[in-house]
């Protein structure tokens, strides 16, 4: 008899994971469309995108080829680049040197230093940009890549998540190293940083995909065509396609794409981070 | 402090080098270490934080230098009796009720879902998340031609099942679910992640252990996984209402604060003040009753939180 129930429950078990995987392709499927949808607009000809069928006889890239030539997204590729690229590095680095601190060296009010830091996790940076436009303009930096990159730069959750990572590494490490004299430099850039990979990759992605994305900031300071980024680019172009709608979405996907190959290479990284940084925090 | 002096005398006996003045004394390297962090944070974060803050009280206009003249709680009290402050701050908290119940419970019923199905995790992880890397200028364009009248691929489908649709994002009513349903496809995926490493941590044998109990799935996840998943989802429910507070770019780019301001949020009006009208002393106070309202919710989660903790 017990085999009996316990056969049911198995069967009962086996029938809701079914229905479970079930559902949760119909969702993903659903989540894929608006993807498909836009690159299905895309490959078609521009006359034909008003007649919402699926079908194309003319599959064609040319809108792709139009929107690199016609508008400046290779620029606007170059410039997030340059500033995403600026952006996660100076993170990693000021962030890595300053969590090194407070983990591993005793110094007086390290406490009150470390609070203020976590201070900042506090402010949403959108509550900062009337002062902050009005310091770059002060300072000269307006239609600057430095005045995008500077202030996303000092992130309080890119030392806390160092910060973690150190501590949990075990102080024998570094205490041989100690003892034969070598200074604090050398053991951050030697024992501690190379250690510190998975850290440096959370850190990294997650600031250079956040400065890749921003709008409302690279928006008010680089009123320049010449320099914009990525999204202030497609955001200023979207309605001079009017009804071109194959090019609208030929120039979204293209801006989507960096991103995307972001993703896929290190798809592991990102949802490790995502998860240590989260639920830890 | 006295049994560290006392300590330390006989450490220093134990070096034959000269005793260094303060023998703990890191404090040298460790400025080292944090100034070009604390540096940048001071100039960029915390100075303009506290510029914000003084500018607030004053009537700082862009195209006059300094400050000018001194407002008091001019700024602040304009604010609360202008229905122009009002009513963007009802949107964005209109927003915020749209956009997080669905966020919250699709994202932990498909996190449920994918930590039953052993098969192809990657494939959801990919389905879910790839939108949530994605430019919001990208997102915005995508969806704008999913909801254009007449020729977008949803009212293409509602009217092949009988339905008629509305002008998604040209009816003053029907704008903000339209932006909430754009959010909710762009942003799902981050809080699926999440829920999906909160799930992990649940330990395997708590099932096995009931299944020979004889529970059913149902019973499994009402009294294991959800009780288990406490901590996860304050996380999840802080971190997507100050994300849905901070709502800006779907609506700059796809409404422009439209149709007939209806979907003007409140970042959009500090921006239309200080940049559109110039009064940046004024646009600062906004942004400070913004902040307030951000730091509120973070206290009740901070709260609820050492609530959690104290009961286990």
């Amino acid at each position: 008899m017990t085999t009996m129930t316990s056969m049911s429950i198995d069967t009962r078990m086996k029938l809701f994971n079914r229905i479970c995987a079930g559902v949760l392709i119909a969702f993903a499927l659903l989540w894929l469309v608006p993807l498909a949808w836009a690159f299905d607009t895309a490959i078609k000809p521009n006359e034909e995108t008003t007649k919402t069928t699926w079908w194309t006889d003319n599959p064609t890239f040319s809108a792709f080829s139009r929107i690199i030539n016609e508008t400046d997204i290779i620029r606007w590729f170059g410039s997030s680049l340059f500033i995403a690229t600026l952006t996660a590095f100076g993170a990693v680095l000021t962030g890595s040197l300053a969590a090194f601190a407070l983990s591993r060296m005793r110094f007086r009010y390290r406490n009150v230093v470390f609070w203020v830091v976590l201070a900042g996790i506090m402010v949403p940076s959108q509550v900062l940009i009337v002062p902050q436009f009005r310091e770059m303009d002060s300072i000269g930096l307006l239609n600057t890549f430095w005045a995008v990159s500077l202030p996303q730069i000092p992130t309080a959750i890119a030392v806390f998540i160092f910060k973690q990572f150190f501590d949990g590494l075990p102080k024998e490490l570094e205490e041989v190293a100690r003892l034969d004299g070598a200074s604090f430099l050398r053991i951050y850039a030697r024992i501690i940083m190379p250690l510190a990979r998975p850290a440096v990759a959370a850190v990294a992605i997650f600031t250079f995909v956040s400065s890749w994305n921003d709008l409302l900031w690279p928006l008010l300071v680089l009123s320049n065509p010449d320099n914009m980024t990525m999204p202030v680019g497609l955001a200023t172009v979207q309605g001079t396609f009017g009804i071109r709608y194959a090019d609208t979405m030929a120039s979204a996907l293209l801006g989507a794409v960096p991103l995307v190959a972001v993703f896929l290479l290190f798809q592991r990284n990102i949802v490790e981070g995502i998860a240590g940084s989260g639920l830890k925090g | 402090m006295t049994a560290s002096q006392t300590a330390l005398p006989t450490r220093q006996a134990i070096d034959d080098d000269p005793p260094p003045p303060r023998p703990r004394g890191q404090g040298l390297p460790a400025a080292g270490f944090l100034t070009p962090f604390l540096l940048l944070y001071v100039l960029f974060i915390a100075g303009p934080a506290l510029y914000g803050l003084v500018m607030s009280f004053f009537d700082t206009s862009m195209v006059k230098p300094g400050l000018s003249g001194f407002a008091g709680f001019g700024n602040y009290a304009e604010a609360l009796q202008s229905a122009d402050f009002w009513s963007p701050l009802w949107h964005t908290i209109w927003f915020t009720i749209l956009t997080t119940p669905p966020l919250i419970v699709l994202a932990l019923v498909l996190a449920l879902l994918a930590d039953r199905v052993k098969h192809g995790r990657w494939f959801f992880r990919l389905a879910f998340f790839v939108p949530y890397v994605l430019p919001s200028a990208v997102v915005a364009l995508i969806w704008m031609w999913l909801y254009t009248p007449g020729l977008g691929l949803i009212e293409t489908a509602l009217t092949k099942i009988g339905l008629t649709s509305p002008n998604w994002l040209g009816d003053p009513g029907w704008a903000m679910p339209s932006l909430a349903v754009t959010t909710l496809w762009w942003t799902l995926g981050f809080n699926f992640v999440l829920f999906l490493a909160g799930l992990q941590e649940v330990p395997r044998e708590l099932y096995e252990a009931s299944s020979m109990d004889g529970a059913g799935p149902w019973q499994q996840i009402r009294s294991i996984t959800l009780p288990m998943l406490g901590r996860t989802l304050t996380l999840v429910a802080v971190l997507q209402v100050i994300a849905s507070l901070k709502v800006f770019d779907q609506m700059y780019i796809m409404t422009s604060g439209g149709p007939n301001f209806a979907t003007r949020s409140v970042l959009q009006y500090v921006y239309d003040s200080g940049f559109t009208n110039f009064r940046i002393g004024y646009a600062s106070a906004v942004s400070m009753l913004f902040f307030l309202v951000v730091l509120a919710v973070s206290a009740v989660w901070f709260a609820i939180v050492r609530r959690q903790e104290k009961e286990v």
